[in-house]
C-alpha cells in the first residue's frame, strides 16, 4: 500500500463512521452542530495520531498478554493531555463537548487502529494511518453535524441560512439517529460506484 | 489497617451523608430521570456500540443489560471512593480519565474471575458479555457524570443502577423491534445498520414523551 493510499483509505474505503461503523457514541452525541462535530473529530484525530505513533514505538516491549491494558493507558494519557489543552485554549468547545472528551478513551476507532495497525507497522506508517482514519472520522462528523445543524436550526458553522423556525428534532436525539441512518445509505450508494 | 477502618467508616457515613439532602423524593426523581427522561442510550448517546451490536435477540440483549447493571453499580461505587479518597485528597483530579478506565478494566476482569469460581451459572449467563463491557462508554461515562454532578455516594449508586436499568430497557425494546424487522422486507440500501439507526430514532422519539416528567437532578 502506498503512502498516499494510507491517508486516503480512511476517507472512503475504510471510513470509520459509515463503513466500519465504529465510534458511534461521539458521532451521535456531539454532532448537534458542524463546529462541534469538527472539534470532536480533530481532537480524536490528534489522539489517534499520537497514540498510533507511541504504540508503534513501544510495540516490541509490550508483552502480548497485557497489550490491551497497555494500549488503553497510552491512549488515556494522550486524551488527558488533549483534554487539558482544550480546556485552556478552546474553553467554549470544551464546555459543549462535555463528557465526550474523556470518553475519547473508549472510542473503539482508536483502540481498533492500535490493535490492527500500529502494533504491526512502523512509526511513520502508523502516523499516516492515524492521519487518514482521523481525517475520515473528522469529515464524517463534520458532515453529520452540518446536516443536523442546517435541518435543525437553519445555520451552518454559526452562519444563518434560513430565518424560519426549523424542526428542532434534528438537533435532539431522534434526529441524530435518523440523519446518520440516511447519510449511511447515501454514503454506501456513492461509495459503491 | 487503621486507615482502612477509618476509610470504611467514612464510606458508611458518606452513604448517610448529610451534605446533600437525600430524600426518597430526590432518589425517585433520579431513578425516573435516569431510566426514562435522560435514557442513557436514547437521549445521551452513551453505549451505542453494544446497543447496535448486541441487540439482534431479546435474550442476549437482556443478558447484556444484566451484565452492565452489575458492572456499572460496582464501578460507580469504586470510582466514587477513588475520586473522594484518592484523587481529591492528593489534588490529582486530572488523572481521573486514566485511573477510572484502568479501574473499570481491572474490575471487569475481576468480576469475570470471581463469577467463574463462585457462580458458574451466572458466569454462563453473563460471561460472554463481560469483556465487551470494558469498552462500553456508558460505564466510564456514568462514572464521570457522577463526579461532575457532585452526587453523594448513595445518590451516585442509585443513579448508576437506574442508568444501567435504562440501558437494559432500551436494549430489550430495541431487540424486540429488530426481531420483528428480520422478517420484514426492507429496501436493499437500508438493510443492516441504517434501518437499525432509523428504528432507534423512532424509539428515541417515543422516549421524548417523558421529557419534563421529573425535574432534573
Amino acid at each position: 500500500m502506498s503512502k498516499l493510499q494510507l491517508i486516503t483509505k480512511g476517507i472512503l474505503k475504510e471510513n470509520p463512521t459509515f463503513v466500519l461503523v465504529l465510534g458511534m457514541c461521539p458521532t451521535l452525541g456531539v454532532t448537534s452542530s458542524a463546529i462541534n462535530g469538527m472539534g470532536m473529530g480533530v481532537a480524536t484525530m490528534a489522539v489517534l495520531i499520537l497514540s498510533n505513533m507511541a504504540i508503534s514505538l513501544i510495540k516490541n516491549f509490550i508483552p502480548a498478554k497485557v497489550r490491551i491494558p497497555a494500549f488503553i493507558v497510552v491512549i488515556a494519557s494522550f486524551v488527558t493531555i488533549i483534554e487539558m489543552l482544550m480546556q485552556a485554549y478552546v474553553p467554549s468547545l470544551y464546555a459543549s463537548l462535555g463528557v465526550f472528551i474523556p470518553l475519547i478513551v473508549v472510542n473503539c476507532v482508536i483502540l481498533g487502529r492500535a490493535e490492527a495497525f500500529a502494533s504491526k507497522n512502523g512509526v511513520f506508517d502508523s502516523a499516516l494511518d492515524g492521519i487518514g482514519i482521523g481525517l475520515g472520522f473528522t469529515l464524517s462528523l463534520t458532515v453529520v453535524g452540518a446536516v443536523r445543524e442546517i435541518l435543525g436550526s437553519g445555520t451552518i458553522f454559526g452562519y444563518t441560512l434560513v430565518e424560519d423556525v426549523m424542526p428542532l428534532i434534528f438537533i435532539l436525539a431522534p434526529g441524530g439517529f435518523m440523519v446518520l441512518g440516511y447519510l449511511m445509505v447515501l454514503f454506501n450508494k456513492i461509495a459503491k460506484r | 489497617m487503621q486507615t482502612i477502618t477509618n476509610i470504611s467508616q467514612e464510606i458508611l457515613e458518606a452513604f448517610a451523608s448529610s451534605e446533600v439532602i437525600t430524600t426518597p423524593i430526590t432518589l425517585t426523581a433520579i431513578v425516573i430521570g435516569a431510566i426514562f427522561v435522560n435514557n442513557v442510550v436514547l437521549s445521551q448517546f452513551l453505549g451505542i456500540c453494544p446497543f447496535l451490536g448486541v441487540s439482534s435477540k431479546v435474550g442476549t440483549a437482556a443478558g447484556m443489560g444484566m451484565a452492565v447493571t452489575f458492572v456499572m453499580a460496582l464501578a460507580s461505587l469504586v470510582t466514587w471512593c477513588l475520586q473522594e479518597y484518592v484523587l481529591e485528597q492528593f489534588g490529582i483530579e486530572y488523572m481521573q480519565t486514566i485511573v477510572f478506565i484502568l479501574v473499570i478494566a481491572a474490575l471487569v476482569q475481576m468480576v469475570e474471575i470471581i463469577l467463574k469460581k463462585v457462580s458458574p451459572a451466572l458466569y454462563q449467563a453473563l460471561g460472554i458479555f463481560l469483556p465487551l463491557i470494558t469498552t462500553n462508554c456508558a460505564v466510564l461515562g456514568v462514572a464521570i457524570l457522577m463526579v461532575q454532578k457532585e452526587f453523594s455516594l448513595l445518590m451516585g449508586v442509585v443513579f448508576s443502577v437506574a442508568t444501567a436499568l435504562g440501558f437494559a430497557l432500551a436494549m430489550i425494546l430495541f431487540a424486540g423491534l429488530r426481531e420483528r424487522l428480520e422478517v420484514e422486507d426492507v429496501p436493499a440500501g437500508l438493510r443492516g445498520v441504517p434501518i437499525a439507526l432509523i428504528t432507534a430514532s423512532l424509539l428515541a422519539m417515543a422516549f421524548m414523551g417523558f421529557a419534563n416528567v421529573v425535574p432534573l437532578p
